[in-house]
């Protein structure tokens, strides 16, 4: 990790080696107070950034279209930025990050690929991926000094039944972003609730989570409604806003779009006037460009200028899984034991003392019995945060942030790391 | 009627000259910046009376007085620079260009030069009154805040939000010589009135580092604990020390109270209701009374320190942000 003679190779001191050697092993055993922080040879440690070719939240008439709480990008710059950003964490343990990206063109290469790459000395994957992907990456990465992050995949499956130790979740789940919307319209007193949701898996448990949310804090949701895209009059029911929103009586209509591409025209096409929240309108989202507030202004300012976009919540988690090791490495150089290596980092990460900023205001850490990460979430219009949940006035005994998704005696996990209740 | 006028008159200056008489060195205000809408609000130190508000450049912040108080130098983040305000006219006679966003600064002891911390990118610019050019960017972690030079002009210390460190800059060489590990989210600093401790407010972590300043160890962490506030909206920020090391004010930002430190005992010994978020922190010079910003209900509350409680409120702008007492 650190060289003497390969810091005088490099600054040319082929012929007279010895006595470069003398003269910095003199410099380093004076006084410190003159030498620069930087000249240690640092070990590279890499970030694997796992994709998947086909996947359709990038297609690119997608990505442009900017739908509210989708990607607008790939994740690799979000990455970048973190890493950049954690340079001095990373010198702290003689360190230095970089970040391998590899793409796979079906979800089955994954497990090959994730296991090359162990064998290959990667200990930090960063799957952005779909819920079967993240299920088939992590299947292959259990075990031993590997932590994979769950960058994109919402599923709450993921953090009940299919969770694992070395799994973390940075990314909140369906039912979080529920939760959120929840408590904002209970707390506007919007309780009567239109739902037009798809038939798409996606959207199905997306409505699962809907109906488990509006039970927890008292919606009522009046209607569900299946909707398709489409334009066929034989199925003006189904695929005619107008038609789908005359009837009823209603306080508020919630989109479920886990593609947004129906949700984008409901605002303004509704028949009563009301507000449009779920896939647009009024949208759960975990980060936003426009929040002001806990030094996300300085965030966004750093991604828009590396990225020449703004940052979204997919974003975030990315840049957020390479703080989450860069602090809990921090954490270990404070104290006798830091070994480094993903196990004793997934031991720091769950002790209760663990902290991490997110520039969303609370100090953030993981739930010790799914691996999720506890986090704020937004309520966001186009270019506006209104506001953030949790809401003011739901309390949770324990932990606030805890109000948001599948609390420890709800979860169908139980892993118990690190931390006491 | 007129005979009324004239009393009242003769009252107040009489009192008027009593004021110049008590306060010969000090112009008498209190100054706050409002980052929302481009102003320094001065106020009559005695009464809290509104003298007037100085438009400055965009988003002035962090505010220092130059040793003599004839100068109020104040950071404009969107406008990157520095104003510098003429006490005696309370008009911005000069704006020196820093470099992006700066956020907090300080100045050398011998006032020869200003360092800033430049918020966006991440670096410390050096600046020359004396020549009146910047002199030296220094490379430190993203989101730098508090800035503190030593009275022995040897260091520089500098936070970083970003990178959870304080940074050891040599004033010498202009390089940093210490990257020394603190909380979560690390904002200002004081150093003790013997110089041997550096205080840092962790925003995000809730606590405060104490630091030895010989040998950059950690002695001590100081945490904080409100019945009916919950431990995540505790994030201390400003800090200020009575000059004989006896005692500690700390703002703890959206816990919406300032904590009181007895430093010999080591512990907290009062929490006092402020207002919104509080952030910037002041003593007057006989150290009776505590002035603080409450950047989210835009005022400025006072506190009588024999009695740790809010005497006054009074409006202080858009987004109040840090205070200075000159009274």
């Amino acid at each position: 990790m650190f060289s003497v003679t390969a810091i005088c190779k490099q600054i040319g001191f082929n012929s007279s080696r010895l006595r470069c050697v003398a003269t910095l092993l003199a410099l380093l055993l004076s006084s410190s107070v003159c030498s620069s922080v930087w000249a240690v040879e640092l070990q590279s440690v890499s970030f694997a950034l796992i994709e998947y070719a086909d996947d359709p939240r990038y297609r690119t008439e997608v990505t442009d279209a900017r739908y509210q709480a989708q990607p607008w990008g790939r994740l690799d710059t979000a990455v970048e930025l973190a890493i950049q950003e954690s340079r001095f964490a990373a010198q702290k343990n003689g360190i230095r990050f970089t970040l391998t990206r590899h793409e796979v063109e079906e979800l089955s290469e994954l497990p090959a690929l994730i296991q090359r790459l162990q064998a290959e000395g990667t200990q930090f994957f960063l799957l952005d991926l779909p819920a079967e992907g993240v299920r088939l990456a992590a299947g292959a990465g259990q075990g031993r000094n590997t932590i994979l992050f769950n960058l994109s995949a919402l599923d709450n499956t993921l953090r009940d039944q299919s969770c694992q130790p070395n799994l973390l979740h940075v990314v909140p789940s369906r039912r979080m972003l529920t939760d959120a919307m929840a408590q904002y319209l209970i707390s506007k007193k919007w309780k009567e609730v239109l739902v037009l949701h798809s038939e798409a898996e996606a959207d199905l448990r997306y409505l699962e989570s809907l109906q488990g949310s509006a039970k927890k804090f008292g919606l009522d949701l009046v209607t569900l409604k299946p909707y398709t895209l489409g334009s066929d009059p034989r199925q003006r029911y189904q695929n005619n806003i107008s038609l789908l929103t005359a009837k009823d009586d209603y306080d508020v209509v919630y989109v479920v779009d886990s593609t947004g591409e129906f949700a984008v025209d409901v605002p303004y096409a509704i028949v009563k006037p009301r507000p449009v929240v779920g896939a647009s309108g009024l949208v759960a989202d975990w980060w936003h460009w426009a929040w002001e507030r806990n030094g996300a202004p300085q965030v966004n300012k750093r991604f828009k200028k590396k990225a020449k976009r703004q940052m979204t919540g997919y974003d975030w988690s990315a840049w957020l899984a390479v703080k989450v090791i860069a602090q809990a490495m921090l954490d270990q150089s404070a104290t006798d034991h830091h070994s480094g290596s993903a196990d004793s980092l997934l031991d720091t990460l769950h002790s209760e003392a663990f902290k991490l900023d997110g520039a969303k205001g609370y100090p953030l850490n993981f739930r010790p019995w799914n691996n999720q990460l506890r986090q704020p979430v937004f309520l966001t219009s186009l270019n506006r945060v209104i506001g953030r949940a949790p809401i003011d006035g739901f309390l949770h005994p324990l932990n606030n942030l805890d109000i948001l998704g599948s609390d420890r005696d709800k979860s169908r996990c139980q892993l118990n790391l690190g931390a006491k209740p | 009627m007129n005979v009324l006028v004239k009393a009242f008159n003769s009252i107040a200056l009489v009192s008027l000259l009593l004021a110049v008489q008590q306060s010969q060195a000090n112009s008498g205000y209190v100054f706050v910046s409002s980052e929302k809408d481009d102003r320094v609000t001065v106020f009559e130190a005695s009464s809290m009376d509104k003298v007037t508000a100085i438009n400055t450049s965009e988003r002035p912040r962090a505010m220092k007085l130059s040793n003599d108080g004839a100068l109020l130098y104040v950071a404009c983040g969107d406008a990157d620079v520095i104003d510098v305000i003429d006490v005696a006219s309370l008009t911005v006679q000069q704006s020196i260009e820093i470099g992006e966003d700066p956020d907090r600064f300080d100045l050398s002891p011998d006032e020869k030069f200003l360092y800033a911390s430049n918020e966006d990118d991440g670096l410390v610019t050096v600046y020359s009154l004396e020549e009146g050019r910047k002199v030296a960017e220094i490379e430190v972690g993203e989101e730098p805040e508090g800035v503190l030079v030593t009275p022995d002009n040897r260091l520089v210390y500098v936070t970083s939000e970003v990178a959870n460190m304080v940074h050891v800059i040599d004033v010498q060489s202009r390089e940093l010589v210490e990257n020394i590990v603190v909380g979560n989210r690390p904002r200002r600093m004081l150093l003790t009135p013997d110089q041997k401790q550096l205080w840092v407010s962790n925003e995000v972590g809730g606590t405060i580092s104490i630091l030895d300043t010989s040998s950059y160890q950690s002695v001590a962490e100081l945490s904080f604990s409100l019945r009916g506030v919950r431990p995540e909206s505790i994030s201390p920020v400003g800090m200020v020390m009575t000059k004989d090391g006896q005692r500690a004010y700390i703002t703890l930002g959206g816990a919406n109270h300032v904590a009181v430190v007895d430093i010999p005992a080591n512990k907290v010994i009062d929490y006092i209701l402020v207002g919104k978020r509080a952030w910037g922190i002041a003593l007057n010079q006989d150290e009776s009374r505590l002035y603080v910003t409450n950047g989210k209900s835009d005022d400025l509350a006072v506190i009588d320190t024999e009695r740790l409680k809010v005497i006054r409120s009074v409006p202080a702008g858009r987004v109040p942000h840090d205070v200075v007492v000159d009274d």
